[in-house]
């Protein structure tokens, strides 16, 4: 089955800049669905960004964060070619992750 | 590395090696940590996830049980929001900051029904800037919280949330 | 002659008289002139927006609202329709029960023709949207038909459109009074009002474009369906030109028809020609 993580990791010699859209439902918990029956929180907890075998970001998320969640930041270092490893676990202890080549 | 998330001194020992490991397993069950890695134990001890931060309705205790610490504003820190979000589902937000020694980001947003949505751990040599997306209840202040030096400063927004309309 | 057959003849001229006057109204379709039509239609939106290319005209209330289009901007980077579009392409592609796929029902594969949507079709003498061809290739394959509602059906379209992005929109008119009445139709519908709110689509998208209605801004009808199907952050989800069509009806409380009803193929028709020459934008995002 195709991964939930979606990476675009781009190199500028300097620094990579690293773009993240994951396909996840993130449910808050508040929301009803049509029957009035609260659809239960279902949510990434934690979306861990590695290069070279350390972090080089770690998001902690809550319910508040959007569906299909998207984030973007950069770190110093990083080579076209070299891999970064996406991971992440959502509140039911699921788990998916991806290894994207900086472009 | 030197400041505990949640103030809670005595998983400052735990970090220490030896017998602690049991308990500090215990102690990650009691805070609801799904997958717990025991090097975990011996990095950084602000890599759990802050479950009770998360669990607060108001961004004061919010802050408190992210950082232990109040935060001050400082136009160091840009936050980057709409003036009218186009929907309340997803308002792209962003943030970046000339600090130095920048740990941690966090968004907040007031009125939502617990006001800690996001909060990112910044290693040394990652740039102090993030941008994503996030769901607003309704109108409401957006609070950008950065861990600088150990030290905590903000930037607060109002973003407006509408409703109803017909679709564009 | 006597007088017996001069009434007949006369009555006769009469009629023939009186056809004469009635036939120059009945032959009124003859005067409408879509070439016409479609540049007026253009010129309202180009007069009315100076400051906008034509070309901006398929991003709707973006390019009505500033605060809106940095949102969208940012959104664009990686935009939410991504995983709707890889599926389409998976479902473009994967072979139906008798091993063929979509891509044996469209020219070229289904590649880079979206913007020949919808069509006249002259065998059946009726407009043929892109939806309706996905589902009668599925058909005709066996298939159950997808919802025209649903993200099955947005899928295919976004990645049928996803490659003609660029392309300007090429409905063609053939001469055949029938594409004519259908095109009349479509244009009528536009303009007649409907529902409890009494709104045709004129009033908020030829009227008030750039204004709001209640807290939303309102796109342009100019290139309204170019960027069809989209993924509205009101749906968090995408959605196809049928889900559009009938959920607008049921929010001005008229009475949605069936997602492929005559009349909505017809007003699909109508905007998409008065749009030609505008890029195709799809798979589009909104608020």
């Amino acid at each position: 089955m195709a991964s939930t993580i979606r990476v675009r990791a781009t190199s500028n010699g300097d620094t990579t800049e690293v773009q993240a859209l994951i396909q996840h439902p993130m449910d808050s918990g508040f929301v009803k669905d049509a029957k009035g029956d609260i659809i239960p929180a279902h949510f990434i907890q934690e979306l861990t960004f590695e290069y070279d075998g350390k972090a080089v970001f770690v998001a902690d998320w809550g319910g508040g964060v959007s569906k299909d969640p998207y984030v973007k930041f950069a770190f110093k270092g990083g080579k076209k070619g070299d891999d970064l490893k996406v991971s992440w676990v959502d509140n039911k202890g699921a788990t998916d992750t991806t290894t994207a080549k900086i472009q | 590395m030197s400041i505990t998330h949640n103030g809670f001194s005595a998983q400052r020992r735990l970090v220490l090696k030896g017998a602690g490991t049991v308990a500090l397993i215990g102690l990650g069950a009691g805070l609801g940590v799904i997958a717990f890695d025991p090097r975990q134990a011996f990095a950084a001890a602000n890599d759990k996830y802050p479950e009770e931060a998360f669990k607060q309705k108001n961004e004061a205790d919010a802050i408190k049980a992210l950082y232990g610490k109040t935060a001050e504003p400082s136009d160091k820190v840009k936050m980057d929001a709409p003036e009218i979000a186009e929907n309340g589902a997803v308002v792209p937000i962003s943030v970046t900051t000339t600090l130095e020694d920048v740990t941690s980001i966090s968004f907040l947003v007031s009125e939502n029904p617990n006001a800690l949505v996001a909060s990112y751990k910044i290693p040394a040599g990652t740039v102090p800037s993030v941008a994503n997306r996030i769901k607003m209840a309704k109108t409401s202040n957006v609070i950008v919280v950065v861990e600088a030096g150990g030290k905590l400063y903000s930037a607060t927004k109002e973003v407006k949330v509408t409703v109803g309309g017909c679709g564009g | 002659m006597n007088a017996r057959s001069a009434i007949p003849l006369a009555s006769a001229a009469l009629a023939l008289l009186a056809l004469a006057f009635v036939v120059p109204a009945a032959t009124a379709a003859d005067t409408v002139d879509p070439v016409a039509d479609a540049k007026a239609f253009q010129k309202f939106f180009t007069d009315k927006f100076p400051k906008l290319k034509p070309e901006d005209f398929v991003n709707g209330p973006y390019s009505m609202n500033e605060d809106l289009h940095r949102q969208w901007e940012e959104k664009e980077q990686f935009p939410p329709y991504e995983f709707s579009l890889e599926a389409g392409k998976e479902m473009f592609t994967k072979p139906f029960k008798n091993g063929k796929s979509f891509e044996d029902c469209f020219p070229n594969k289904g590649i880079g023709i979206r913007q020949n949507y919808p069509y006249f079709d002259e065998k059946e003498g009726k407009v043929v949207t892109l939806e309706l061809a996905l589902n009668r290739c599925r058909e005709a394959s066996g298939e159950a038909p997808l919802s025209y509602v649903r993200d099955d059906m947005a899928a295919l379209t976004a990645y049928m459109a996803f490659t003609s992005r660029g392309k300007p929109m090429d409905i063609k008119l053939p001469n055949d009074p029938r594409a004519l009445e259908a095109y009349q139709q479509g244009k009528e519908y536009f303009y007649t009002r409907r529902g409890q709110l009494n709104f045709s689509c004129a009033t908020c998208h030829v009227q008030s474009p750039g204004e709001r209605i209640r807290a939303e801004v309102l796109a342009p009808a100019l290139g309204i369906l170019n960027a069809m199907p989209i993924y509205r952050s009101e749906w968090s989800g995408m959605g196809t030109t049928s889900r559009r069509f009938t959920t607008c009806n049921s929010q001005i409380r008229g009475v949605p028809l069936d997602p492929q009803a005559d009349e909505y193929r017809d007003l699909e028709y109508y905007l998409s020609y008065v749009s030609n020459g505008l890029p195709i934008s799809g798979p589009g995002a909104r608020p």
